[in-house]
């Protein structure tokens, strides 16, 4: 190994840990380049040399430099690698159920460069010692890119700011209360005023818990068929336009968790008009599944926000189309299987989905002609850009964030496990197109199929 | 039938055989030896994780009844108190070999994860606030008896607590499926959100209460009563209570039990001539034993379970008549 390639290579994403790995040297060869901000849409060569985008080509332009390997992407497609802003890593407390390593190595198999950890842990990331810990861990055992989001109120109490600033400091991307939301206007207030000095975007799960109560689905037929408490739309919507009304006030920025409301939909829209510099995601299992799943009680589909309806499910098709929802997010959250076999009312809210991200929207979306191939791309790596940072852009001089992916190619999901620790897939068992055949993250090789034939030259 | 779970399973067809062998049970129940000896050999497990009354001994006296060995796990003093998984239950009770399982839950869905991890046929006597089958098929027999003709057209109102109850989800089905025509009432609080989907109509007020050929009032949950979803009993009483005022000459009278006196019925109608309340009750013996019957020696499935199990004894035998 080269002093070249044992050197860490630079990430176009300096706010994000990983481990030490070495830098890339690749040609490949033949691919289909997709990456609809740098106008590319066609095949060709790319050339990626000490971690970097090093040059574009013509189909068979470009040689390989010795001690270059060269991938024959014939047939495959080339997208910028994807970013995912909300992710459950579990750790530390449920090691159990997914730990740094297993969470991004699921993530680089999913085609991502880079995740954002939610600090809904045990302990709850809200100190800088916390912060530190799982920094360092990272370092040492992160397949991708991660940044970790630090709690909002400490303790996630929804009473106290937490030290926001030392946070920020210590390298806290931003802050979330995720799985709660932040129930006071006047703590999520001080929150937007003290995010003037400490930077950071909020990332808010939206939910009126005066309204959605005890509810465990979506409210509606299927809710009352089943004698379940509902959870209704208007919980989400309403808690969104709440919070919208005071970042506009205050001037802060926020974005908005996992929409899953056609009315939500609206709320976004109204507050973006309104010039509230504001940013919203959506999920894969809200774009592509619906409450009639629930009827069967599999407990497979239980998350929250929950299910909900046809019409719902096509407006944030729509919106994600249009760009009133900037970025798709997995909310990937790993649960173990003695939770989630427990009857339907008792069993965790939570889901995992980095795995099958890509490949459940370009079956459900992309193939059904509902969602164009390129703004699904776009899409699936926006996320960087909501939490300011740089977007993964394939551009001579990028460093390598990459995802070859293979349209043709269908699976059974969970049929050859899952790289993520916990298997509660809502997509276990369907056959999805669109398999990640090897995933570069800030400029090295993340994840790379076994079956993938590859050539040293 | 292989378990029951769901009124929604049911075809008119499978209901009626219910009801018809339920029929030839009450006339056993006439004779001085009540006992048949169907199920002689057969284990019949009742797991209640909720308190119950008249469903468990209604079920206790069923399986008795057909010559079924029983056993009654309670969610209090057994493993479940020690935090034991319900699947972790179904499958120590499984190692019985019961030929079926009653379960009682107070959550959805747990009679179908029962039957996913146990061989034997399942039935629900109640999950949370979704099912109660065999109530709505006891319901029916009775309402048959007194009727003395087919269900179809018949008016049915299902007045109360209709958001947490079981009674009314299956109620609205099974009414339904024999062709009654259903509306539910309450306090808009106690409706859930687009319960017409399954079929019936809304009333939040007793004003047309006149077109019901039935009234079915369902039990005022006290232990359910958080928050404001109903000011007082003492309002909703006023509004929602069936007396002697509201109940007309020819309309019939049913309520799940146990009765509220006083909330959801005045004292004098629980007696009136109209009511069946009374027959209810009883026919929920004769109504289970002829789901335990259909299940484990009278229905297609069940000759298909039979053979699969050893040992003598296993022929199903149908009661004589008497």
């Amino acid at each position: 190994m080269s002093a070249a390639e044992a050197r860490p290579s630079a990430s176009a994403l300096p706010a994000l840990d990983r481990r030490p790995t070495p830098a890339a040297q690749a040609l490949i060869r033949g691919a289909h380049l997709l990456d609809p901000r740098a106008g590319l849409d066609g095949p060709g060569d790319l050339l990626v040399r000490d971690g970097r985008i090093a040059e574009l080509g013509a189909p068979g332009a470009l040689e390989a430099p010795s001690g270059c390997e060269v991938v024959e992407a014939e047939g495959l497609h080339a997208f910028p690698a994807f970013f995912d802003p909300h992710v459950h890593l579990r750790t530390p407390g449920r090691e159990d159920e997914e730990d740094v390593a297993s969470g991004t190595r699921a993530a680089a198999a999913g085609g991502y460069c880079a995740i954002v950890a939610m600090p809904n842990t045990d302990p709850v990331v809200d100190s800088a010692s916390v912060l530190g810990s799982l920094r360092d861990r990272a370092r040492a055992e992160a397949h991708v890119g991660t940044a970790f989001l630090a709690c909002v109120t400490r303790g996630q109490g929804g009473e106290e700011l937490t030290e926001m600033a030392e946070l920020a400091d210590a390298g806290a991307l931003g802050f979330t209360d995720d799985g709660f939301p932040v129930e006071r206007a006047g703590v999520l207030r001080q929150a937007l005023q003290y995010q003037r000095l400490a930077g950071g975007v909020l990332c808010l799960h939206e939910e009126d818990r005066s309204l959605s109560g005890a509810g465990v689905m979506h409210e509606g037929p299927v809710s009352a068929a089943l004698g379940l408490a509902g959870i209704p739309s208007v919980s989400e919507s309403t808690a969104i336009a709440r919070d919208a009304a005071l970042a506009g006030y205050e001037n802060g920025r926020m974005h908005v968790q996992h929409v899953s409301a056609r009315e939500s939909v609206v709320a976004v829209e109204q507050a973006k008009q309104a010039g509230v510099r504001l940013s919203a995601e959506v999920t894969p299992h809200h774009l592509t599944l619906t409450d009639e799943c629930v009827r069967s009680l599999d407990t497979g589909y239980k998350m929250n926000p929950p299910l909900r309806d046809e019409a719902d499910r096509l407006a944030l098709v729509e919106a994600l189309r249009s760009g009133t929802i900037d970025c798709v997010a997995t909310d990937h959250a790993p649960h173990s299987r003695e939770e989630k076999e427990q009857p339907f009312e008792v069993a965790p809210m939570g889901v995992i989905g980095l795995e099958t991200a890509f490949a459940s929207l370009y079956t459900e979306l992309v193939l059904p002609g509902r969602l164009e191939l390129a703004t699904l791309v776009e899409r699936m790596s926006a996320g960087a850009r909501v939490l300011d940072l740089p977007q993964p852009a394939m551009a001579p001089g990028s460093p390598a964030d990459l995802c070859l992916v293979d349209l043709n190619a269908s699976w059974e999901v969970g049929e050859a496990g899952y790289e993520s620790r916990s298997a509660n897939s809502c997509f276990a068992g369907r056959e999805l197109a669109g398999r990640v055949r090897m995933t570069l993250a800030g400029g090295s090789v993340a994840y790379r199929e076994r079956t993938f034939a590859i050539e040293a030259v | 039938m292989r378990h029951l779970l769901s009124i929604a399973d049911l075809r008119r067809a499978d209901i009626e055989r219910v009801l018809d062998r339920a029929e030839s049970f009450a006339e056993v129940s006439g004779r001085e030896i009540k006992k048949v000896p169907t199920l002689r050999g057969r284990t019949i497990i009742n797991l209640f994780y909720e308190a119950s009354t008249r469903t468990s001994s209604s079920f206790e006296l069923a399986a008795k009844r057909l010559s079924a060995d029983l056993l009654n796990i309670k969610a209090q003093g057994s493993a479940v108190d020690k935090g034991e998984s319900l699947k972790d239950t179904v499958h120590t009770l499984s190692a019985y070999d019961p030929a079926a399982i009653v379960i009682r839950s107070p959550h959805a869905g747990a009679a179908q994860l029962v039957a996913r991890w146990s061989s034997a046929a399942v039935i629900n006597a109640g999950d949370g606030k979704r099912e109660h089958p065999t109530q709505a098929l006891l319901d029916l027999f009775t309402l048959r008896r007194r009727a003395g003709r087919p269900l179809d057209g018949l008016k049915v109102w299902i007045v109360g607590d209709v958001l947490h109850s079981r009674v009314a989800r299956s109620g609205i089905l099974a009414f339904s499926r024999m062709g009654c025509d259903v509306t539910v009432c309450g306090p808009p609080t106690l409706i859930p959100r687009a319960i017409e989907s399954l079929g019936c109509r809304v009333r939040y007020s007793l004003d047309d209460l006149a077109e019901a050929d039935v009234i079915y009032a369902l039990r005022m949950q006290h232990e359910r009563m958080g928050g404001s979803l109903v000011p007082s009993l003492r309002e909703y009483a006023a509004r929602y209570q069936i007396d002697a005022r509201r109940l007309g000459a020819n309309q019939l009278l049913m309520h799940p039990g146990p009765v509220n006196r006083g909330v959801e019925l005045d004292a004098a109608v629980i007696d009136s001539p109209q009511a069946l309340i009374t027959e209810q009750v009883e026919s929920g013996i004769v109504v289970r034993m002829a789901v335990l019957y259909d299940l484990l020696a009278g229905g297609p499935d069940a000759h298909a379970r039979a053979g699969r199990l050893s040992g003598a004894d296993r022929e199903p035998v149908a009661p004589q008549p008497a």
